[in-house]
Parts: C-alpha cells; sequence; structure tokens
C-alpha cells in the first residue's frame, strides 16, 4: 500500500488517580490508569483505518492523542517524517490545520449560543485558511459540502436534527482542508436510518477531497463497512491488525474472535445460546501480567502469564499478539 | 394461549392542543414463554408502551385502551390491584442500571426490599434467597457481593443486580427496557443469554424493547417495530427478517452494513423519524418512503395480514415483500 501519514510508535498514556489528603500523608504511591500501554500502528495515505474495541480499550484516548489534544506519557507520534508529540505554538497549529478531529457527541462539541457560520469562521480565522472577504463564500460552499440546506449557516446547533449536527461537526472539521480527519464514534449517537446517511456523507467526502481517515468506533459492522485495515484494541494495547476482509474472515486473536461472535448476527438462524466470553475487563489500574487478554481468554497457558506477545506476523498485511499462532475460536 | 394480551393501548402526554400522542393505538399478544421484540428507532414509542403496560407513566401521561393480564383489565385496575400484578407478576428492568439502583444502600438491602413486598420470606431464609439470587444471575462470590454498594459493580455485573431483584418476586412477565444498549458487546453478549437461560428455567415470558436488529435476531421470538407510536408490521423474527412485508423494516435492515457489500453506499432513509407534535397524515412513514403514493398521504394503513399471515401497516406490503429481504 501507499505511504505512511502517521506512525503511532510506543505511545503511552496513563491518567494519574488523585490521592486524598490522609493517602498522601501516608504515603501510599501514585496509582494510574494506564489508558494506553504502548500502542504502535501505521496510518496511510488515503485509507480508512477503522480502530475498534469496548470500552476503556483506550481507543479514545488514542484518538485525542492523534490529534494530540493529550500529551503523551511515553512513546511517540511521527507526522510526514516529524515527531510531532512535543510540538507547541504554532508548530502545532499548523500540524492541526492538517489532522482534525470529529468527535462523537454533536450536541457538546458544537457551542450552542454560536450559530453555524460564528462556529466555521472561527475555525478557519484560527488556521488564517482565507481572507475575510472569502469567508462566506466558503461557508456556502461547506454547508453544500456536507448537504446541509441552504440557509442553514445563520441558525445554532440546538436547531438542527443529531444526523445534522453531525453534519457541522465535519464540516468545522473540513473548513481547514486536511488531510486526514480522525472521527471517534461518529456515528453512534444516531439513529441507525440517520447513521447510513451521515457514513455515505463521510465515504463520498473522502472519495472526493482524498482525506485519510481514522474511523473510531465500537459497532464492528460499521466499521468492516467502511475500513480499508481494521485495528483491534483490549486494554490499551493493539492485539490485531489486518485489512478489513482478513480480519472478520480469518480472526487470529481469541478477543478479536471473542468479539466477533459476540456481535449480534443479523441471521436469526444463526443463533446460539453460548457466550463468546465470559468474566470482565480487568482494573486499568492493575493489569495483568503477561497478556493482557489471559484473564478472559479460552486458550490461556502458563506462557501467557509470564510473557506478553509481541505483534508477530500472520499473513499479509496481518498481525496479532498471541502466543498460539491460529487459535480456533471456542465459545464458552 | 396468551398470557398478555394488549388492546388499542394509547400514551398520551399533555391537554388540550399541546396534547401529543406517543404510542397510538398499539395491539399486540405474549404468549407463555415467549420472547417478544419491541423495536424501533429513538422516538418510536417503543419505551413508553413497555411503561404504559404498568401504567409507570411520567406525571402528565395517561394510559388508554386494555391490556389483559389474568381477566383483569390494568388499565382500569384500583392502585391495590395494580400493585399486586406490577413488580411481582410483572417485573422491570431498565437501561441504565446506576440510575436505577439506590447508590447508598448495599444491594443486600435491595434484593431483600423486593423480596419481604412478594414473598414470605423472613429474616435467614430471605438472606439466603438474596444470595441464590445473585448465584442465579452469575454474579461470582455473591456471599460477600451482598454487602457491597451498586459503585463497586461494573456496568454488566449491576445490570444482574438489576435482574436479580427482577426476578425476586418469580415474576411470569419480564419487561426489558433496552437492558444491554449501556454495555459492551461482549457483556451484551452474555446478558443477553442470562436472560433467556431464566426464561426457560423459571418459565417467564419476556418483552424486551431494543433499538438494535441484531439484538432482536439473537434473542427473540416474534417482534413488533413501531414507527411514530404505532405498530406497523409484526410477526415471527425469522419471517420478518427473511421477507419484511413493511416499507420501514426493510429501510431499517438496508441500513445496517453488511459483510458483502464493503465501502459501497449504505442504504439510508431520507430524513428523519417525525416528531410527535408534527406527525405527518396517512402512513407516518410516507415522506421518507420510496413506495409511498397518494392513498399513503391520506389514509393511516390498519395493522391487518397484508402478507399471508403477517400483520403490516403497509399500503404496498405486496411490493415491499416481493423485493425479499435486504439482509
Amino acid at each position: 500500500m501507499s505511504e505512511t501519514v502517521l506512525s503511532v510508535e510506543d505511545v503511552r498514556k496513563d491518567f494519574p488517580i488523585t490521592r486524598g489528603v490522609l493517602e498522601r500523608l501516608r504515603g501510599r504511591p501514585q496509582r494510574a490508569v494506564h489508558a494506553l500501554n504502548g500502542v504502535s500502528l501505521e496510518v496511510k495515505r488515503g485509507e480508512t483505518l477503522g480502530i475498534v474495541g469496548e470500552s476503556g480499550c483506550g481507543k479514545s484516548t488514542l484518538a485525542r492523542c492523534l490529534v494530540r489534544l493529550l500529551d503523551l506519557d511515553g512513546g511517540r507520534i511521527v507526522h510526514e517524517g516529524t515527531d510531532v508529540s512535543g510540538l507547541t505554538g504554532p508548530d502545532r497549529r499548523a500540524f492541526n490545520r492538517r489532522v482534525q478531529m470529529i468527535f462523537q457527541d454533536p450536541y457538546s462539541s458544537l457551542n450552542p449560543r454560536m450559530s453555524v457560520r460564528q462556529i466555521l469562521t472561527e475555525a478557519m480565522r484560527v488556521h488564517d485558511m482565507r481572507p475575510a472577504a472569502e469567508i462566506p463564500a466558503r461557508i456556502e460552499e461547506l454547508l453544500d459540502l456536507v448537504r446541509l440546506p441552504a440557509g442553514s449557516a445563520d441558525k445554532r446547533p440546538h436547531e438542527f436534527s443529531g444526523g445534522q449536527r453531525q453534519r457541522i461537526g465535519i464540516a468545522r472539521a473540513l473548513c481547514v482542508e486536511p488531510e486526514v480527519l480522525v472521527a471517534d464514534e461518529l456515528v453512534s449517537a444516531l439513529d441507525v436510518s440517520v447513521q447510513a446517511q451521515v457514513v455515505n456523507l463521510l465515504l463520498e467526502l473522502q472519495e472526493r477531497l482524498h482525506l485519510t481517515v481514522v474511523f473510531v468506533a465500537h459497532d464492528l459492522r460499521l466499521v468492516r463497512h467502511i475500513s480499508h485495515r481494521v485495528a483491534v484494541m483490549y486494554l490499551g494495547k493493539v492485539v490485531e491488525v489486518a485489512e478489513a476482509e482478513e480480519l472478520f474472515e480469518r480472526p487470529r486473536h481469541p478477543y478479536t474472535q471473542a468479539l466477533l461472535h459476540a456481535a449480534p448476527s443479523l441471521d436469526p438462524a444463526q443463533r446460539t445460546r453460548a457466550v463468546a466470553a465470559r468474566g470482565e475487563l480487568p482494573s486499568p489500574i492493575d493489569l495483568p501480567s503477561g497478556c493482557l487478554f489471559r484473564t478472559r481468554c479460552p486458550h490461556a497457558f502458563d506462557r501467557c502469564v509470564v510473557e506478553e506477545p509481541a505483534l508477530t506476523p500472520r499473513g499479509t498485511g496481518h498481525v496479532a499478539a498471541c502466543h498460539i499462532d491460529a487459535p480456533v475460536f471456542e465459545a464458552s | 394461549m396468551s398470557l398478555l394480551r394488549v388492546r388499542d393501548l394509547t400514551a398520551t402526554f399533555g391537554a388540550g392542543a399541546s396534547r401529543l400522542t406517543a404510542v397510538n393505538r398499539v395491539s399486540f399478544d405474549v404468549a407463555q414463554g415467549e420472547v417478544l421484540g419491541l423495536v424501533g428507532e429513538s422516538g418510536s414509542g417503543k419505551s413508553v408502551t413497555l411503561r404504559a403496560l404498568l401504567r409507570l407513566l411520567p406525571v402528565g401521561g395517561a394510559v388508554s385502551g386494555r391490556v389483559e393480564w389474568e381477566g383483569r383489565d390494568l388499565v382500569t385496575a384500583g392502585d391495590r390491584e395494580l400493585r399486586a400484578v406490577r413488580g411481582r407478576q410483572i417485573s422491570m428492568i431498565f437501561q441504565e442500571p446506576m440510575t436505577s439502583l439506590n447508590p447508598v444502600l448495599p444491594v443486600r438491602v435491595q434484593i431483600e426490599e423486593n423480596l419481604r413486598a412478594h414473598t414470605g420470606l423472613r429474616g435467614r431464609a430471605r438472606t439466603a434467597r438474596a444470595k441464590e439470587l445473585l448465584d442465579l444471575v452469575g454474579i461470582p462470590d455473591a456471599g460477600r457481593r451482598l454487602d457491597e454498594f451498586p459503585h463497586q459493580f461494573s456496568g454488566g455485573m449491576r445490570q444482574r443486580v438489576m435482574i436479580a431483584i427482577a426476578l425476586a418476586s418469580e415474576p411470569r412477565l419480564l419487561l426489558a427496557d433496552e437492558p444491554t444498549t449501556a454495555l459492551d458487546v461482549t457483556i451484551q453478549d452474555q446478558i443477553l443469554k442470562l436472560i433467556l437461560d431464566l426464561k426457560d428455567q423459571l418459565g417467564m415470558s419476556v418483552v424486551l424493547v431494543t433499538h438494535d436488529l441484531g439484538v432482536v435476531a439473537e434473542t427473540c421470538d416474534r417482534m413488533a417495530v413501531m414507527y411514530a407510536g404505532r405498530i406497523v408490521e409484526t410477526g415471527s423474527v425469522t419471517d420478518v427478517f427473511a421477507r419484511p412485508a413493511h416499507a420501514y423494516t426493510a429501510g431499517l435492515m438496508a441500513s445496517v452494513p453488511r459483510a458483502s457489500a464493503a465501502r459501497s453506499v449504505l442504504h439510508s432513509i431520507e430524513g428523519t423519524p417525525p416528531q410527535l407534535d408534527r406527525v405527518p397524515p396517512g402512513c407516518a412513514f410516507h415522506p421518507r418512503c420510496r413506495f409511498a403514493t397518494d392513498i399513503c398521504r391520506r389514509d393511516v394503513p390498519a395493522l391487518e395480514p397484508r402478507v399471508g399471515e403477517r400483520l403490516s401497516a403497509c399500503h404496498h406490503a405486496d411490493a415491499v415483500a416481493a423485493e425479499g429481504s435486504p439482509v
């Protein structure tokens, strides 16, 4: 495939837990939620990279690190050969112009007191995109691009439906003409019939504007539909990466297998009463030793307790982090 | 033989000109041991329908129609009579267990509260039963966890606690309102299968409200699809998935991404579901429907057998069914 646009190298992110006065006096050690535990990934130009996993797997934290909304606690992120992990001031703004984020919740990510025109103008001003005189025409163009009705510019977010609000979010990201869009749960707050409209729009914009998209979501069907490649995360690590078809047809990590089996099928004939994965996510404060999935894995053996498996090749462009080469799914 | 018969159930909010009809003459049956799925998008009236069965509407809500349960009509039953059914013969679980559990009481108290209200168990026998219920819903180390508070449980475990409370009275019907929507997919899978196992063990029936067609396909025997406060199609899950007979059902199924058509344009239903104060005349779905003709804009279609025995409220049910399944 083509060149790498963003490369994530062994990225770590901890969120310290506030200690009470008493705990500090007693000298209790500082504890932390380990949100990202060494994530490595590459984003290729023009592709859609899907990132899936359940709550607490670190996918949203990773998205925020990618656009530098969060500082890293280890590792680095390289954008077209430049390490962007430590960028500040104008350099960071320049980076953000090229790598933009769209947020999950269109209700809280748009300022309710600003009209659509003000929201878009602000974004363009911050990045010095256009001379003031050209902004109104550009706004019309953007609204047209995301298929919002003419005359939307002077309305405020609350006058729009959820799907339309998400289009405003997309227009705001696009007004700085970025190369990479990081979409965090873009459509999860929307009803299924409206989801499809927004997903179609994203696919169309990607073609027209040659965008690279990082699509973070928990909906496996959706991720399979729009992604070229998919990365599966569990407890702050990437456990498997492959091209979408390959990953869904031949998953090689027991967690990926469980995830795919747990997702309800639309075919009533494929029903089963067996549970796809036992147990629950371990605490991200006290991580298990060795393989992070071993506490729920039907295949776990001695080695999994002591040695953390690395991502190793399982075919063209397919990597998985498991000590077993080709585990066979077992329902519990 | 139907356990529950619902006829023309209507739920309205407010009065006079600002009166909104959230549920509009909904009728369905629930058979003994059956799982019925009520599916629809936000605002379709599926949750209000569930609550209206037990007259659990917020202030300002009014219920009419008939809810026949064991020879009684729950809509007209006296408060005392209703209390004997509500929470005892018919239990309910909700989407967000954190807001339906009391955060300042240990779960033991919350389970025993229900046991005290609905069973004759006392003292040690009651505590033993509470522990038994936690075991039943698959909470490990039940004896110790009885004395923990809701915040000490994970989302999935809290939902299990909710189910334990609901089962304390050994209900014959469980009403589940989006019980797994807030949960992750592997936990959702565990909870749905738990509900099915318990249904078999205890001989209950279940009405499951969900927005997720996958959940319906995976767990329900029959399904009723709701749109703008009405049931638009109902039938066995296998039949409906094989050949939907309402344009909305077909559209909903087609909107779900399929494995075979990666990165193609998804079928979408244009527009958005109507707001309750602006429900279109005729068939409420007609502005978004590609089958719509003049009759759809004028006459509300009745829910009646249109394709074989399948009940559909679509003037063009035959044309929709002829296209087969979009999934």
